[in-house]
């Protein structure tokens, strides 16, 4: 190993680690000892790099190894290939199982105690909670047991009113708090009561027998313990000790929104053996939603959350909006009108920055590019778009020295970026044009990527050439629903054979894949 | 609120300086490495014997075994591992012992534990671990002490950043409770303008401490709140600011970007920053080395606090932490009371390390 790129090794994913493996494997087209050795070795790797705990991953990387030699290799899949599916598929039945199926008391209210470490984030996760249920049409009240921390109580009382959700707490003693909290849940007939305790250690005796109180008083009907996913090897340790004191039901993941591969989610499902049934990605109540394993599988392995994006693809597009503009794109009709419909499609999606971190391969340098690309440019050019008349929008070129004043003006932009911004859509029409009814019309997401590069800053045209390339692959012209087909199609694949579709399309993997005949060495 | 509990602008408890308008950014600390201890509360080496007897298992069976094996490699870097060292780092230091070995510098079990011990030990005050030739990096011996220029008229400012639920609140809290004891006059900026509710925990300590405290609106602007905390001491001849910041994961580029501003404000005159400590929770994995870069690049990092080394979690982190971000840890946070914030001592942290 050359140590100058030791600290590039530690952000690598798995699979462009197994990648490199299967390169060589490749070449030998059988799988022998020695090279699944070199593989689990790898994975073992990656897998103690996401913070997966040692123990955990002995046993994961031994159940592999049998998969593994128990299979036959006359499969059509390469022998690496076969490895990286077998992972993967191990990876998401470990952390999936069996999922919890929520059901609710006869007698209301169904009764939840979260328990954790200080700074798991329990407080805000009985929030998210609470208003994540509320969203189901529950009537929750949330019970602030926490008298240790300064200003839990205050904190919760605060985020309950976001919530729109009641709370309850006295400051007498955590266990008479929870049980007189169920009892206000009951008089004021609520259907759910969720319980917040104060945060604390696992070798606390003390405040485990307290925690241990508030659940024989409240006997809950589910009891989640609250898991940071940054959380490193203690993490079974942690997990273990509030299993044997309060029997768990499932684990609720906080702060999946950083870069932390939550190797943490495995050890903690494999010790406790019961399932994570809530994550929480970010600071607002609404971003918290239900766990699901094969997308964890995906980070833990760092083959990107494509799931996500498409269901998130699929509930914020306006199908009818899209296919209309795409029509129109392909016969060269499009109009600055129909762009600003797209733009407005792509900001259904959420964040740019957002989606290029659940698209898989995209590299860390690109994604925190794309992080620093203002998500507010994309409302600047609807700005811009917005204070054209209707017919200016139909025909740009009418667009005179003092209208661009005036539409700058309007928009707060200044001339030049009204400028750049016809300038550039021009181009793109010229192209669209010519590559009408191909194969080959650009991408609008390329040009769009373009668009916001108009400033001419580097991470901007890092972005643009992603996007050009997340969208292109020689499948999708233009359009956000091209490149989700385009993502879905690399999601396919992924699925079929285990492997990463490309950053930048096609192309560059082709190259890599045929033109490894030689290692690159003898050169 | 009457012009200020201290009676006079008392130019620190501490052996003073002499000259008070130094104006030196790298200000000498009066009593370096100690100076942050409070008097006669329990040391780090106590704290840590309580829990783990010293050297624990690793040690024991590797002293037992006498020669060298496989599994006493495997036992190492199990050790190693579980502590949340890093496989990175954990096979560079294991390598470099091999080697050792293997140049029969080192022999038997006993020895092995101790090389091990000494190469961690280097590797946490910044050093080269004996018997690597040549680090990637120019040895920088870590600096431990809290910096503290005390001019006056021109208050110290020390920054509190880390991602959310490490224990920025509650360490403030206890940093102020023993800057005060040394007879400091502090004022705590209640930056964290966004978590609910996190003022009003810092107004608590700020009762309990007898700090001054300086808070804003909740949604309110930080930066805002860090501009009147350094007039406000700069006024009334508080000698230090401590300032608490909101959570923020270090991967929201936008909130880093605001942690950015905030320095630069609290570094504008009168006010200068000369600590700025990042809070880490020693539950924390491998992504604490990505939370130490990011914070650092963005912010110029000083040192780490270690929060919450009373459980069974070691921090191992911290290694590759100082090896590749160049940033030491200052102080360790060993339990809930407010004494329980301690300067950091590499010996005992090791030995904690390789305790079973």
């Amino acid at each position: 190993m050359c140590p100058g790129s030791l600290s590039f090794h530690m952000f690598d994913a798995l699979s462009e680690r197994l990648e490199r493996v299967a390169g060589r494997l490749r070449s030998r087209g059988r799988l022998s000892e020695a090279d699944l050795d070199e593989a689990l070795r790898e994975i073992r790797s990656a897998l103690l790099e996401a913070d997966v705990e040692l123990g955990v991953v002995r046993r994961f990387v031994d159940s592999v190894r049998q998969r593994c030699a128990g299979e036959a290799l006359s499969r059509s899949l390469t022998p690496a290939q076969q490895v990286i599916r077998s992972v993967h598929e191990e990876l998401t039945r470990v952390l999936g199982g069996e999922t919890l199926k929520l059901t609710y008391a006869p007698r209301p209210p169904t009764v939840v105690v979260l328990a954790g470490l200080q700074g798991s984030g329990k407080t805000t996760a009985a929030a998210k909670l609470a208003a994540w249920w509320k969203h189901q049409g529950r009537n929750p009240l949330l019970v602030g047991a926490d008298l240790q921390r300064p200003a839990a109580v205050e904190q919760l009382r605060i985020l309950g009113r976001q919530a729109g959700v009641r709370v309850y707490s006295e400051p007498t003693d955590p266990v008479a708090v929870a049980s007189a909290g169920l009892e206000e849940a009951r008089r004021l007939g609520r259907d759910l009561c969720i319980v917040d305790t104060a945060g604390r250690l696992a070798i606390d005796e003390e405040l485990m027998d307290e925690v241990r109180r508030i659940a024989a008083v409240t006997q809950p009907h589910y009891t989640f313990l609250v898991v940071d996913a940054m959380t490193g090897q203690d993490a079974v340790a942690t997990a273990t000790a509030f299993h044997q004191a309060l029997d768990l039901d499932g684990v609720i993941l906080t702060k999946l929104d950083g870069d932390a591969r939550g190797g943490a989610a495995l050890s903690v499902k494999e010790v406790v053996g019961r399932p994570i049934v809530f994550a929480s990605t970010g600071e607002r109540l609404g971003d918290f939603d239900l766990f699901h394993p094969d997308r964890m599988a995906d980070r833990i392995l760092g083959m990107g959350d494509v799931l996500t994006l498409i269901e998130q693809a699929e509930r914020a597009m306006d199908r009818d909006a899209v296919e209309k503009s795409a029509t129109r794109l392909m016969e060269g009709r499009f109009t600055l009108e129909d762009f600003l419909e797209q733009l407005q499609q792509v900001k259904k999606l959420g964040s740019l920055g957002g989606v290029l971190k659940l698209l898989p391969g995209v590299s860390r340098e690109l994604r925190q590019a794309a992080g620093q690309v203002d998500d507010r440019e994309l409302d600047r050019v609807a700005a811009i778009i917005r204070s054209m008349t209707p017919a200016e929008r139909h025909d740009p070129s009418i667009l005179d020295g003092s209208r661009r004043v005036r539409v700058a003006r309007g928009s707060g932009r200044t001339t030049q970026e009204v400028n750049a911004l016809l300038k550039q859509f021009r181009e793109m029409q010229k192209m669209m044009k010519g590559g009408a009814g191909g194969m080959t019309a650009p991408a609008g997401l390329g040009r769009l990527g373009g668009l916001l590069g108009g400033r001419g800053g580097p991470p901007a045209a890092g972005l643009q050439e992603l996007l050009s390339g997340a969208a292109d692959g020689g499948r999708s012209p233009g359009a956000p629903r091209q490149l989700l087909q385009g993502v879905k199609t690399g999601a396919d694949e992924l699925a079929g054979s285990g492997l990463r579709p490309g950053a930048k399309g096609g192309a560059r993997n082709k190259k890599k894949k045929g033109g490894r005949v030689t290692p690159p060495k003898a050169r | 609120m009457a012009p200020a509990p201290t009676g006079a602008p008392a130019p620190t408890g501490a052996p003073a300086p002499a000259d008070p308008p130094a104006p030196a950014d790298v200000a000498v600390p009066p009593a370096p490495g100690e100076e942050a201890a409070p008097p006669g509360p329990p040391t780090f080496r106590d704290r840590l014997g309580k829990a783990r007897s010293l050297f624990g298992g690793v040690v024991t069976s590797l002293r037992a075994r006498g020669g060298v094996d496989a599994a006493t490699w495997e036992q190492l870097e199990e050790a190693l591992i579980r502590a949340d060292v890093g496989v990175g780092a954990t096979e560079r230091v294991l390598a470099r012992l091999r080697e050792r070995v293997a140049a029969r510098e080192v022999a038997g079990g006993e020895q092995l534990v101790q090389a091990l011990r000494q190469d961690l030990v280097a590797l946490l005050s910044g050093m080269p671990a004996p018997g690597a030739n040549g680090g990637r990096r120019p040895p920088a011996p870590a600096d431990r002490s809290l910096r503290f220029a005390g001019a006056s008229g021109r208050p110290d400012v020390w920054l509190f950043v880390g991602v959310n639920g490490v224990g920025k609140t509650t360490t403030i809290g206890k940093v102020a409770r023993q800057q005060v004891a040394l007879g400091r006059s502090v004022l705590l900026a209640a930056a964290d303008t966004f978590r609910a509710a996190a003022g009003d925990q810092l107004a608590t300590w700020a009762e309990r401490t007898g700090a001054e405290i300086v808070r804003g609106t909740e949604g309110g602007d930080p930066s805002a709140v860090v501009f009147d905390a350094v007039q406000r001491a700069a006024a009334r001849g508080n000698d230090l600011v401590l300032a608490d910041t909101a959570g923020r994961l270090h991967t929201k580029v936008n909130l880093v970007e605001e942690l950015r501003k905030i320095r630069r404000v609290a570094d504008r005159d009168p006010g200068h920053v000369s600590e700025v400590l990042l809070v880490l929770d020693a539950t924390t994995g491998q992504n604490g080395l990505a939370q130490a870069r990011t914070f650092t690049e963005a912010v110029d990092v000083t040192g780490v606090v270690l929060t919450k080394l009373d459980g069974t979690a070691k921090g191992g982190v911290v290694i590759g932490i100082q090896q590749h971000v160049g940033v030491p840890v200052k102080l360790v946070g060993l339990g809930e009371g407010p004494d329980d914030l301690v300067p950091f001592d590499p010996e005992a942290f090791v030995d904690a390390l390789l305790a079973g």
